[in-house]
C-alpha cells in the first residue's frame, strides 16, 4: 500500500481513485471465487437440513405417494416410542463415554508424539493408521477380534484367566455397546491426538524452561503451565469429537445392526432404518430433527463453558 | 541416582510409545494375518498367530467370485472426481477468504465450517429426494456431486490456514507487476500453498473413499456401490466369510496406510496449523 502511494501520489491528480476502483474489482473477484463453494455447501447441506425440518412435520413416505401436514404429531409420537428413547439415551451415553476416553487417551498420545525422540515418525504414522481406515472396515475388524466363537480377544482373556468362558461380545446386550465404544475409541483417538497436538505446539518452550529454572517438577509444570494453555484447544477438540460421536452410524450398522434387542440402536441408525427400511420419511425426519436439536444443545453447552472459561481467565 | 531415574523415565516413555504403536497397528496386522489363512484355520478354536500354511485363496476369491474390483472402480471414480472438483473450488474460496477484501469474510468462513458439522442423517433423505427426481440415484454423478459439497468445508479450512501464511507483500508485488487477483493466485500464490493443497486433497479423498451412509442410501446395485457398502454386504447366508472380509479390508486399507506413511509429516503439519492462529 505504501509502495503504491509513494509511487503514484506525486504524479496523479486523483490519488484515491485507482485504489478504490482496484478494491471494487477485488471484492467482485472475491465473490466470484467464493460463489461455487458457497453454492455447493448450501445445496448439499443447508437446503437438505431445512427440508428435513419441514418433512418432520408431515406424514409422508419415501416414495412420495402421500404427504400430509400433521404439525408436531411425529414428535408427540417420539415421546411414546421406547426404541427412540432408548436410542437417545444410548447415543448420549455413547457420546459422553467415548468422548471422555478419547480426550484422555488423545492427550496422552499427543504428549508422546509432541516429544522429539528417535522413531517419532514411525509412532506418528502408526497413530494415523486407525484414522485412515474406513469405519466399515474397522467394524469388520472388531467383529473378527471380538468374535464370540473363536475371536482372539476371547482367546486371550480366557487364557489369562480374566473370564471363565467365551463372551459373545457383540451378541450380548450387556457388552455390545461397550464393544462399539472400544472400536470407536480405537478409530478416532488419533484425530483427537492431532487436534490436541496442535494445542501443545502453542505452548512456548521458553515458558517451560522458565518453569524448570524456577524449580517446578515436570508434574507441576504440566498441571500449572501446559494444561491451562492447552485447555481451550482441548475443549474445542472434545466438542468436535462429541458432535461427531453423537451421529455414530457405521459401527452399529455393520457390527450389530442396532441389536441385540436395540441395545446398540443409535439415533442416526434409527432414523435411517425408519426412513429407508420402513420408508417413513416424515417420522424418520422427526428422529433426525430431534437428534439435530440435541447436537445444537451439546454445542451450546460447550460454547457457554468455553466463554465462561475465557472470561475467568481474563479477570 | 538421578541418572537411574532419568533412565527409568526414558524407559517408561519408550514403553508407552511402543504400546501406542502396538495398539494402533494390532487390529490391522491381525486382519493382514487372517487374510492369508485358510478358512479351516480361521474357524479353529485357538487362533494361529502366524499364517502357516499361508494361502492367497481369499484374494483370489474376492476378485473372481465376488467381483470386488467393481467396487474398487466405483470408489475410485466417485472419490477422485469429487475430490478434484472440490479441491479447485475450495482453493478459489480459501484464497478469496484469506486474501481479498471481502465483506463478511469471517461470517462466511464460520458458516462454511458450521455447516460441515451438520449430521449426515439430517441431509440424507432430502438429497435422496432430489437425486431421485433428477434420475441420479444409481449413478456416479449423483454421489460424486454430493461428495463435492461434503469434502469442501474441511478443504477450505486447511487451505485458508496455508494462504494466511503467505506474506501479503507477495500479493502487492504481483499487483504492482500488473497481475489481477486470478493471475496472482494461479501463478504466484498457489505454488506456495501447494503442500496445503496436497493435504486438503488427501483428506478430502480419504473422507470420500470411506463415506458409508450416503453411498448406502443412493446406490442400490453393485454396479455403482462403493467399497464400504460392498464390504458391509460381505456376508454369506450361514457364516461370516472372515477370510474374504479380511482380504477385502487389506486391499482397501493398504493404499491408505501407504499414503499416511508417506505423507505423515504433511498431514500432521497441515492439520495442526491454522487452528493455532487467531
Amino acid at each position: 500500500m505504501t509502495v503504491l502511494l509513494e509511487a503514484g501520489a506525486p504524479r496523479t491528480a486523483a490519488p484515491h481513485r485507482r485504489p478504490t476502483l482496484g478494491k471494487h474489482r477485488e471484492v467482485l473477484a472475491g465473490l466470484a471465487l467464493l460463489a461455487p463453494t458457497l453454492l455447493c455447501v448450501l445445496a448439499v447441506s443447508l437446503y437438505p437440513v431445512v427440508r428435513t425440518f419441514a418433512l418432520s412435520l408431515r406424514d409422508t413416505d419415501l416414495a412420495g405417494q402421500q404427504s400430509e401436514y400433521i404439525g408436531l404429531h411425529n414428535f408427540a409420537e417420539l415421546l411414546d416410542d421406547a426404541t427412540f428413547l432408548g436410542a437417545w439415551l444410548q447415543t448420549v451415553g455413547f457420546t459422553a463415554v467415548s468422548t471422555a476416553l478419547e480426550t484422555v487417551l488423545g492427550f496422552v498420545i499427543a504428549l508422546v508424539i509432541h516429544q522429539s525422540f528417535r522413531g517419532r515418525g514411525l509412532v506418528r504414522a502408526a497413530v494415523l493408521v486407525p484414522w485412515a481406515i474406513p469405519t466399515v472396515v474397522t467394524s469388520k475388524m472388531f467383529g473378527f477380534l471380538f468374535n464370540g466363537d473363536n475371536g482372539v480377544v476371547n482367546y486371550l482373556l480366557v487364557h489369562l484367566h480374566l473370564i471363565g468362558s467365551n463372551v459373545n461380545f457383540v451378541g450380548d446386550p450387556h457388552t455390545a455397546l461397550a464393544t462399539i465404544v472400544l472400536a470407536d475409541v480405537w478409530k478416532t483417538t488419533p484425530f483427537m491426538a492431532l487436534l490436541i497436538l496442535a494445542g501443545l505446539q502453542t505452548v512456548s518452550p521458553t515458558l517451560l524452561e522458565a518453569a524448570k529454572i524456577d524449580g517446578a517438577s515436570a508434574w507441576t509444570t504440566f498441571w500449572r503451565v501446559t494444561l491451562p494453555i492447552v485447555a481451550p484447544a482441548l475443549l474445542i477438540a472434545a466438542l468436535l469429537r462429541a458432535l461427531d460421536a453423537f451421529r455414530i452410524f457405521d459401527l452399529p450398522y455393520v457390527l450389530t445392526g442396532g441389536g441385540p434387542a436395540s441395545s446398540t440402536m443409535t439415533l442416526s441408525l434409527y432414523a435411517y432404518q425408519r426412513t429407508f427400511n420402513a420408508l417413513q420419511l416424515g417420522y424418520g425426519s422427526a428422529v433426525s430433527t430431534a437428534m439435530f436439536l440435541t447436537e445444537i444443545a451439546i454445542a451450546a453447552g460447550f460454547a457457554v463453558f468455553l466463554v465462561r472459561r475465557f472470561r475467568a481467565m481474563e479477570v | 541416582m538421578s541418572t537411574a531415574r532419568a533412565g527409568l523415565r526414558r524407559g517408561s516413555f519408550r514403553l508407552l510409545a511402543a504400546a501406542i504403536v502396538v495398539w494402533s497397528l494390532f487390529p490391522f496386522l491381525w486382519q493382514l494375518v487372517a487374510s492369508v489363512q485358510p478358512d479351516r484355520v480361521l474357524g479353529a478354536a485357538s487362533p494361529s498367530w502366524l499364517p502357516n500354511p499361508a494361502t492367497f485363496e481369499h484374494y483370489v476369491n474376492i476378485f473372481t467370485v465376488k467381483g470386488f474390483q467393481q467396487y474398487l472402480v466405483n470408489s475410485a471414480i466417485v472419490a477422485v472426481s469429487a475430490t478434484a472438483i472440490a479441491l479447485v473450488f475450495a482453493t478459489l474460496a480459501a484464497y478469496a477468504l484469506a486474501r481479498l477484501p471481502l465483506p463478511g469474510k469471517r461470517l462466511s468462513l464460520a458458516v462454511i465450517l458450521a455447516i460441515s458439522m451438520f449430521p449426515q442423517i439430517a441431509i440424507v433423505s432430502p438429497l435422496y429426494e432430489v437425486l431421485n427426481k433428477a434420475y441420479l440415484l444409481d449413478t456416479y454423478r449423483g454421489l460424486s456431486g454430493v461428495y463435492i459439497g461434503l469434502a469442501m468445508p474441511l478443504m477450505v479450512y486447511i487451505l485458508y490456514g496455508h494462504f494466511r501464511l503467505v506474506p501479503k507483500e507477495i500479493d502487492e508485488a504481483a499487483k504492482i507487476d500488473g497481475a489481477g487477483p486470478v493471475r496472482t493466485l494461479t501463478s504466484v500464490i498457489f505454488p506456495m500453498v501447494l503442500p496445503g493443497a496436497l493435504v486438503a486433497g488427501l483428506l478430502g479423498f480419504i473422507t470420500n473413499w470411506n463415506e458409508f451412509m450416503l453411498a448406502l442410501a443412493f446406490e442400490s446395485t453393485p454396479d455403482y456401490q462403493t467399497i464400504p457398502v460392498g464390504i458391509a454386504n460381505f456376508t454369506a447366508v450361514h457364516f461370516v466369510p472372515w477370510g474374504d472380509v479380511a482380504a477385502a479390508s487389506v486391499v482397501v486399507t493398504v493404499p491408505l496406510v501407504v499414503l499416511v506413511a508417506v505423507f505423515q509429516r504433511r498431514i500432521v503439519g497441515g492439520l495442526t496449523m491454522g487452528s493455532v492462529k487467531e
